[in-house]
């Protein structure tokens, strides 16, 4: 990547408090104008990352740097280019809406008129309607709540906008909103996302940074990722016939395929078989056409499952704490990186 | 200091709009009515070597003591607690700025409440209507060293209640604290040196240079120097400046 489209750079960053490290040596870079979604279990180091490109907080070591400024040394400047959303939204209960964007606006130091040009922008983006622009903050929604700070986040028109967990106990109605309203910020804004929900990174954002006990496991796009991590493609076949002759028929399509036995019988006579391989190929013609030719089968469905975020976040946190504790006891690593992934993990910040 | 007077004209709104503000109001009025028509009454029994106004002014701990925590605690305690803090940081506002825009406002505020107060003497000349009456109730120099007094020592107390509020995420914590130290302050020395203890010697100098009553005396007295104006900046600015270290580094 070329140095003027670096929007933000992190290298070595490491926080320590006290015995307790929350982050170490992490590293990345994101491209201006790319949707970017911070994965981890809670306690990976998400937020303590995301408050120190915010300034917020100092990192004991590395750098880490917003349009090449550094954040240690200008955290004024830096908070220029960035709108942050904290995790919790804390707003002030007792101001309305727009008077809380007002002084936003001015803390932001943006001029007057341009101020008064952003605030129609952002409460049209944010779909903040007239009524709710004079409401008091304190009788919001939690969906109204979060679209105030998130309208805050852009008031200023930011280089940078990071959003810490900006769904967390939305309705799907509107989770809908904001993961349309981070959708069109790509291309124009450097988006940093922080989130639980899998599916909603998966949606909104062009890469993936997966932390996990205050590392970086694993980065790139989904496609990426599913390459890197998940070794296997899955086949869900639901078929009638001769279970022997059913399993000759399928080595001849792939001598990788297998799954586990016995197959599931359905009362109808169906067998419900989930069908394994290394094979990247799509075999699913190939399948169908096999059992077609070799009569006696019934095929009522097949289905060639595609590799969720969650899968790659799974396997992802998994390989994580198998670097961790490589020395351990044969078969303690397993069993604490099963528990880890299905947890979170123990907590580190 | 771009960011001076939008963070001052909201904290003053955040004031206007608290609770505890108006509480603070009323109980202040309530109490300093009550020890001036005392005192009054004091005087109608018999002569008294004090003007009213010089006996008014010696009890200005009483108030302080639940006014000060009252105005401050809040201040940047609950914007801890709530988080807005954190969303104030990330703004080009520095630490220093959001401690010295709450210590104004608050402070703007104690000078108004003790404003309040030149109004009893007033009322009551108005009242009586007797020109030796409204000699004694309206002495300027005791009302100008006195109001000169309060706002000066205001200063160093309305910094100490921003201070514990900068320490704790608790309002009430950050009011109790603010008592303590106020008590100790004001109280502590004259407790000491009280006690007449000749192991305690060497801090009679010291202790009788930040006793509180003293500098309220030469006020009142129309004796205004330097050090008591060197001692209250001094303080409030050190006080001030801890509190904006805390809060840079405590976000």
């Amino acid at each position: 990547m070329n140095n003027s489209e670096i929007s933000i750079e992190v290298h070595n960053l490491t926080k320590r408090y006290g015995p307790i490290t929350a982050i170490e040596n992490i590293e990345f870079e994101i491209a201006k104008g790319e949707v970017v979604g911070f994965l981890g279990p809670n306690g990976a180091g998400k937020s303590t990352t995301m408050r120190i490109l915010c300034g917020l907080i100092p990192a004991t070591s590395g750098t880490a740097r917003i349009c090449g400024i550094p954040v240690a040394t200008q955290p004024a400047a830096v908070k220029r280019l960035i709108g942050y959303l904290p995790e919790t939204n804390p707003l002030p209960e007792e101001m309305r809406v727009l008077e809380y964007l007002v002084y936003r606006g001015q803390l932001k130091e943006i001029p007057r008129r341009r101020l008064r040009r952003r605030l129609v922008e952002v409460m049209d983006v944010c779909d903040l309607g007239r009524k709710t622009r004079r409401r008091v903050i304190r009788g919001l929604s939690k969906g109204f709540r979060q679209r105030v700070g998130l309208a805050d986040a852009l008031l200023a028109d930011p280089e940078v906008v990071i959003l810490d967990e900006p769904t967390i106990g939305l309705d799907p109605h509107q989770l809908l909103v904001i993961r349309d309203l981070i959708a069109s910020l790509s291309g124009r804004m450097t988006v940093i996302l922080s989130s639980h929900i899998l599916a909603e990174v998966e949606v909104s954002c062009d890469r993936v940074i997966i932390l996990n006990q205050g590392r970086v496991v694993a980065t790139g796009t989904p496609e990426q990722l599913c390459r890197e991590f998940i070794s296997e493609t899955i086949y869900e076949l639901e078929v009638k016939g001769d279970p022997e002759a059913l399993e000759n028929v399928l080595l001849k399509v792939d001598p990788d395929l297998r799954s586990d036995k016995p197959w599931p019988k359905k009362e109808d006579g169906f067998y419900e078989i989930s069908l394994k391989t290394s094979t990247r190929e799509d075999l699913g013609e190939k399948l169908l056409l096999r059992l077609q030719d070799n009569g006696g089968f019934r095929v009522r469905s097949l289905n060639r499952k595609e590799p969720c975020l969650e899968d790659i976040f799974l396997a992802a946190t998994k390989r994580g704490w198998k670097e961790l504790m490589p020395q351990s006891p044969s078969g303690a690593v397993e069993d604490s990186a099963k528990e880890s992934a299905a947890t979170g993990g123990p907590k580190s910040e | 200091m771009k960011h001076f007077f939008s963070l001052m004209i909201h904290e003053l709104r955040v004031l206007f709009l608290a609770p505890a503000t108006y509480l603070a109001t009323v109980m202040f009025l309530l109490l300093m009515g009550s020890l001036y028509v005392l005192i009054l009454r004091d005087f109608s029994v018999a002569p008294q070597d004090n003007l009213p106004g010089q006996d008014f002014f010696q009890l200005f701990w009483l108030p302080v003591f639940f006014m000060v925590p009252l105005l401050t605690m809040k201040s940047i305690a609950e914007e801890r607690r709530l988080g807005t803090l954190e969303t104030l940081m990330t703004t080009p506002v520095t630490a220093a700025e959001i401690v010295l825009s709450k210590f104004l406002a608050a402070y703007f505020f104690y000078c108004a409440l003790w404003g309040l107060t030149l109004g009893f003497p007033w009322l009551v000349s108005l009242w009586l209507d007797n020109a030796h009456v409204r000699e004694v109730l309206l002495d300027k120099a005791v009302l100008q060293g006195g109001y000169l007094f309060v706002a000066i020592s205001g200063l160093l107390f309305i910094s100490v209640g921003i201070f514990a509020s900068s320490l704790t995420r608790s309002q009430l914590v950050a009011g109790m604290l603010c008592f303590s130290i106020l008590f100790l302050l004001i109280l502590g020395p004259p407790i000491i040196l009280g006690q007449n203890l000749p192991m305690l010697e060497w801090l009679q100098k010291p202790l009788d240079y930040l006793h509180i009553f003293r500098f309220l005396e030469d006020f009142m007295r129309g004796v205004v120097d330097t050090r008591p104006f060197f001692y209250y900046l001094s303080t409030t600015i050190l006080v001030l400046s801890l509190s904006g270290m805390i809060v840079e580094s405590k976000v």
